[in-house]
């Protein structure tokens, strides 16, 4: 038994301080507060704070235990105390020093917000209080055995995510339902409860007999698996088709929010291709995007006189193809130069492709054919017959359909003679070279499937805006694709949607953090690849193959080592 | 004529010449060993008989046929294989996949086959699993298929890597410096896993090692490099007894003996 | 025998591919229409020899901080191996910050009072901030991913920039700052026929010296030594007893410091600041560094003032000479292209031979 890790404590709390801080001046906490997750009880500025302290109090108690249990939990208060000392601080020094003159977040707003309400002496001590509470919370929670942590802390999120997620359910849910649980923006305390302890068994139950059972089909023989496993996806491929017709009309926000982030997961199996099995960081894959979505837009519209001159008005259908066409081709001729290079150049030249396109549809120059910058309107609807899409829900089906071919494609690929070849390269390109891979084909024949996914996702997504604006195709949303990548794990298919659904969903669905999407994007670019490089849900290894294995020792590593961490 | 032939070839960066004016008979079937001070232009060697390289002057020719403006990639299609010095195993794919990819130019299926999933595809990727199996038991990693490259030990890692190339069915296997960093038993086994390859698959063997006992014990041709010039070539025992090979090494101090210690 | 030269050369003759030739025809294609379109555009007239001076001096100013920004980019990359993507942020950083203090100092009348002195302030505020910015991304971003995969950090590079970018957005708020105008600045300088603004003269001017001075600092003080010891071999460096993460942070150090101060000088030329100054400046920089081969410090200068006139030069003298209307819209447009072309023809840069061993 050691003494007591005072330092290493303080650290973890000016740590967390800095994050508190910088999450308070950047104005998350006060756009956040409007947003009261539990009614009365917790706005999510506050929750953002607390959340802040309790994992990184987790942290510091999870090192401390090992001197001594108690200390767990005094090292966990004592981070909050300092988090919230220096926040204390901020909230006193706001007025006296002017600072909004500097920070413009810096209001009276926040200062209320940080003071829990309460002003000087009293608001500091709430203010310190929660704050060593939280950390002191997050030791105890350390203390708990596994067993009944993790249900506790899953009930606890999916309870939040719920709360979060207001405007999906409160809308979905019947009317009495929906007024006994949710409030205009978040929960009700009663919602709170009733969640939580819904949850709380569900979680406790999964971790005594849901991992049984799990245990138990993993030892079935593949033979018996294989209809179980097809069940399942039948089940969910029954939900997703039939959700539509469930929700009715009520769905249609659902509906605008699920498109969105289907168009997402198209582009992101295409770019898992690329980047994810090929291992080429392409910056620039908006372009395809882009060349997909102009070319439905300029061979559909009614507009540009210079090009209906030349080529007849189309229907969606024509289109389509052409879209793809075109996409494809691009893949090739601008991989062609693209791919002589290697690493981070490669990064560089895509992103250089990807600004010189959006510069060219921009301009003047390119007016007559694309539209310039008030782009293009117009652009045809998919029609079967008299039917033609209109609502989220009908382009909900498409945008389905592509996600399955994209899903079926990467899938097939994967494990064949080029998925290995794109691996292979990824992990080092001399040595697949000197295996006698052709390498510029093998790149290339990546760079044009993925750009191909990209041209169906914007092809659709033209048709389904049926207007479009060139400054959709910036250099943002080729960040956005690679972020939900590497958040959900690279190469990872599950990982293409889990990340779709957190970092585009989400902030559809929470208006007042669109300011903040990119600030968090970034955090957690850096956060992913200092610490879990694989990302949250990392490319399994045939599992199949290794359920088949004999030996006993489980052959698929522990999650990679970042480097360096710890 | 032998199976590669390397005729005067030389290779400069900038003002160094790391490969001077070298010529070398590979006679088919044989164990043919390059040995040479650190820094004598091995492994450049290598790289030019690779085409990772160009040479600046001379000729790599291997079974008749000029190849040393030819990519590497084509080369290696010819049949040329080879091992690294630093083990460079694809870290993140299975001991099966890295043997698959080296099969890679025997297989044909490219982006359609695949995702239509035809018959002819299934087919010879059954076949290419089997093969690969039977590559893993050669070198006694058949219940190591499904292991990361990453996750094995060296010495597992350093015969993944020889099925590797054996996957390629190379007429011509460069290994480089296969029994580094091994104890005694491991390089032992090597040394078998070698003459085998010479034997049963009737593989020709150009290696680089610095383990004299090795190259004393299987070698049937070697040749001396040092300062990037040949300065010998002869059998084992031709060479043990050559002056300007004991000057190389010795003249440096080397603390490698050349006598095999029994 | 054949002389090594010929031979080589039929080697290469023999085994060109489709895909080289299609390359070196398009870049073939680009330069005629360079070429043709200058043509026409000297021709036609519509420019006086003044304004093509102008437009010179222009791009000297514009390239000289480009080339104070480019080599932060340089040496990190020569140190690290390392895109620092987040270079043109702690390029924003420092003016961002340092307009806070300068709208002080306006407010208060001392830049019309002590110009020289208030300039001064400002810019070590700038650069001080800057300096910081870049020590403590090393520190916390890059530092823990030393020798890890070439795109980790790169994508890591990418996060940061994009947090701090909105970081100081949310900080300093979105809009469009304007910096203070600076009496001492004002107006125009004639040199016999040529008029030249004073600003541009004095960025130029203080872009040269500052680059000097810290091409200096990296050939002749002990750290300078130290930074280029560890860029040639870094563990021959550590063996030899540098200190090899201080280096790193030094390097980053005096990169943020050339920053910076670019950022004052991109401030007094446009006269503005915002969250997203240094995203296009950044990216034209890091052309500039690679033009000049990257890892090599004159090669980024020249390289800079290169692209700088360039850019300024382009729109009116070719673009507009091939009949492209509104051409300043495609401005940026020639850098990126530059971009391109030299990543894909000449990745060693017209200087610099550094980067042979990347393969």
């Amino acid at each position: 038994m050691g003494g007591f890790p005072l330092r290493q404590s303080i650290r973890y709390g000016l740590l967390a301080g800095v994050a508190v801080l910088h999450m308070s001046l950047v104005g998350m906490v006060e756009a956040f507060s409007r947003r009261e997750i539990v009614k009365d009880t917790i706005s999510m500025g506050q929750l953002l704070l607390i959340l802040a302290i309790l994992v990184l109090a987790y942290v510091a108690a999870r090192r401390a235990v090992e001197q001594h249990p108690l200390y767990a939990v005094f090292s966990g208060a004592l981070v909050g105390l300092v988090a919230g000392a220096l926040l204390a601080v901020l909230a006193l020094l706001i007025k006296p020093l002017g600072m909004r003159e500097v920070f413009a977040n810096a209001s009276p707003r926040l200062v209320k917000i940080l003071l829990f309400d309460e002003e000087g002496v009293a608001g500091v001590a709430r203010l310190l209080a929660v704050m060593t509470a939280s950390g002191a919370l997050a030791g105890l929670l350390e203390l708990l055995p596994p067993r009944v942590r993790r249900p506790l802390v899953y009930a606890l999120l999916a309870t939040l995510t719920l709360g979060l997620l207001r405007d999906i359910f409160a809308v979905v849910l019947p009317r009495k339902v929906s007024r006994f649980l949710y409030t205009s923006s978040g929960l009700t305390q009663a919602g709170l409860l009733t969640f939580l302890a819904m949850w709380g068994v569900v979680f406790t139950f999964w971790e005594t007999l849901g991992v049984r059972l799990q245990r138990e089909v993993r030892s079935l023989p593949p033979a018996q698996q294989r209809p179980l496993q097809w069940t399942s996806y039948a089940l969910v491929a029954a939900l997703l088709v039939g959700m539509p017709f469930i929700l009715g009309e009520r769905g249609s926000y659902i509906f605008e929010v699920l498109d969105i982030v289907g168009i997402y997961i198209i582009m992101g199996l295409g770019l898992n291709i690329v980047v994810g099995f090929a291992g080429l960081l392409d910056l620039g894959y908006v372009a395809f995007f882009a060349i997909g979505a102009y070319t439905m837009a300029v061979l559909t519209t009614p507009e540009l006189q210079v090009v209906r001159a030349v080529i007849p008005q189309m229907t969606f259908w024509e289109a389509l193809p052409l879209a793809l066409l075109a996409s494809l081709l691009s893949g090739i001729i601008l991989g062609i130069p693209v791919l002589k290079t290697r690493g981070d150049y490669l990064a560089i030249i895509t992103l250089g492709f990807g600004e010189i396109i959006r510069l060219l549809v921009l301009s003047d120059f390119l007016k007559p054919y694309l539209g310039g910058a008030q782009g293009v309107t117009g652009i045809a609807r998919p029609t079967f017959g008299d039917w033609y899409a209109k609502d989220p829900q009908d382009y909900y089906f498409f945008i389905l359909i592509a996600i399955a071919i994209g899903f079926f494609i990467s899938v097939r690929l994967k494990d064949s003679r080029l998925g290995r070849a794109w691996k292979a390269i990824r992990e080092d390109e001399d040595v697949a070279i000197a295996m006698g891979i052709d390498h510029v084909a093998t790149k290339l024949t990546a760079f044009a499937t993925g750009a191909t996914l990209a041209g169906l996702s914007g092809a659709i997504f033209a048709a389904k805006l049926n207007s479009m604006a060139p400054h959709s195709f910036n250099l943002l949303i080729s960040i956005n694709v690679l972020c939900l990548l590497i958040v959900g794990g690279m190469g990872s298919l599950p990982g293409v949607v889990v990340g779709a659904f957190a970092l585009v969903g989400l902030p559809e669905l929470l208006r007042e953090f669109a300011e903040y999407r990119l600030l968090v994007y970034g955090a957690a670019l850096v956060a992913m690849m200092l610490l879990k490089p694989e990302g949250l849900w990392p490319e399994t290894l045939h599992v199949r193959e290794l359920r088949a294995e004999p030996v006993k020792v489980s052959p698929v590593p522990a999650a990679g080592e970042a480097p360096g961490s710890k | 004529m032998g199976i590669l032939d390397i005729v005067h070839v030389t290779k400069r960066f900038g003002g160094l010449v790391a490969v001077r004016d070298v010529t070398i008979h590979v006679e088919p079937q044989s164990i043919h060993s390059i040995i040479g001070p650190n820094g004598a232009g091995k492994t450049t060697l290598f790289n030019c008989i690779t085409g990772f390289y160009r040479a600046d002057e001379g000729e790599v020719i291997f079974n008749g046929e000029p190849i040393h403006f030819l990519p590497p990639d084509e080369i290696a299609r010819m049949g040329i294989a080879r091992t690294y010095q630093n083990i460079r195993l694809f870290a993140n794919l299975t001991a099966m996949e890295n043997v698959l990819v080296g099969m890679h130019p025997h297989l044909t299926s490219w982006l359609i086959e695949p995702i239509l999933g035809l018959r002819r595809y299934r087919e010879e990727e059954a076949r290419a699993r089997e093969e690969a199996l039977q590559l893993l038991a050669f070198v006694d990693l058949e219940d190591r298929a499904y292991f990361l490259a990453k996750n094995l030990p060296y010495g597992e890692q350093r015969r993944l890597e020889i099925a590797r190339a054996l996957a390629l069915k190379p007429k011509v296997l460069l290994l480089d410096e296969p029994t580094a960093g091994m104890n005694p038993r491991e390089t032992e086994e090597t040394m078998d896993l070698i003459r085998r390859l010479r034997d049963e698959l009737g593989i020709t063997i150009v290696l680089i090692e610095h383990d004299m006992k090795v190259v004393m014990n299987i070698s049937d041709v070697v040749s001396v490099l040092d300062y990037g010039e040949k300065i010998a070539e002869g059998t084992p025992a031709e060479i043990q007894i050559n002056p300007r090979v004991i000057e190389a090494y010795l003249g440096r101090g080397a603390a490698t003996g050349l006598t095999p210690a029994a | 025998m054949v002389s090594a030269r010929t031979a080589r050369w039929r080697v290469r003759l023999r085994h060109l591919s489709g895909t080289d030739v299609a390359l070196w025809l398009i870049g073939a294609l680009l330069l005629a229409m360079v070429l043709i379109g200058s043509y026409k555009s000297l021709q036609a007239g519509r420019y006086t020899t003044r304004q093509w001076l102008d437009f010179i001096i222009f791009g000297l100013a514009q390239g000289g901080v480009y080339a104070l920004i480019a080599l932060g980019y340089t040496m990190v990359y020569g140190v690290l191996q390392m895109i620092n993507f987040a270079h043109g942020e702690v390029f924003m950083s420092g003016p961002f910050t340092a307009y806070f203090v300068a709208r002080a100092l306006d407010k208060a009348g001392y830049f019309d009072s002590y110009p020289i002195l208030s300039l001064a302030i400002v810019f070590v505020v700038a650069m001080a901030v800057s300096t910081f910015v870049a020590v403590v991304l090393e520190l916390v971003a890059y530092r823990p991913l030393r020798g890890a995969p070439r795109l980790v950090p790169l994508i890591t590079a990418i996060g940061a920039s994009f947090f701090l970018q909105y970081t100081f957005r949310g900080l300093y708020g979105s809009g469009v700052k304007a910096y203070p105008d600076i009496e001492l600045l004002q107006g125009t300088w004639s040199l016999g026929p040529v008029v030249i603004q004073k600003t541009l003269v004095v960025v130029f001017i203080a872009a040269i010296v500052l680059l000097v001075g810290l091409y200096l600092f990296v050939q002749h003080t002990k750290i300078g030594k130290g930074i280029r010891a560890v860029a040639e071999d870094q563990q021959a460096a550590a063996l030899m007893g540098v200190n090899v993460d201080r280096m790193v942070s030094m390097t980053f150090a005096v990169g943020g410091a050339g920053a910076g101060a670019a950022g004052v000088l991109y401030a007094l030329i446009f006269k503005q600041v915002h969250f997203f100054m240094g995203f296009i400046p950044g990216i034209k920089a890091f052309t500039a560094a690679v033009l000049g081969g990257i890892g090599n410090i004159p090669g980024a200068m020249l390289g800079g003032l290169f692209l700088g006139v360039f850019e300024s030069l382009g729109p009116s003298l070719f673009l507009e000479g091939l009949g492209v209307p509104a051409p300043y819209q495609l401005k940026d447009a020639i850098a990126f292209t530059m971009l391109v072309l030299v990543l894909i023809f000449r990745p060693t840069g017209i200087l610099g031979e550094r980067i042979a061993k990347r393969a």
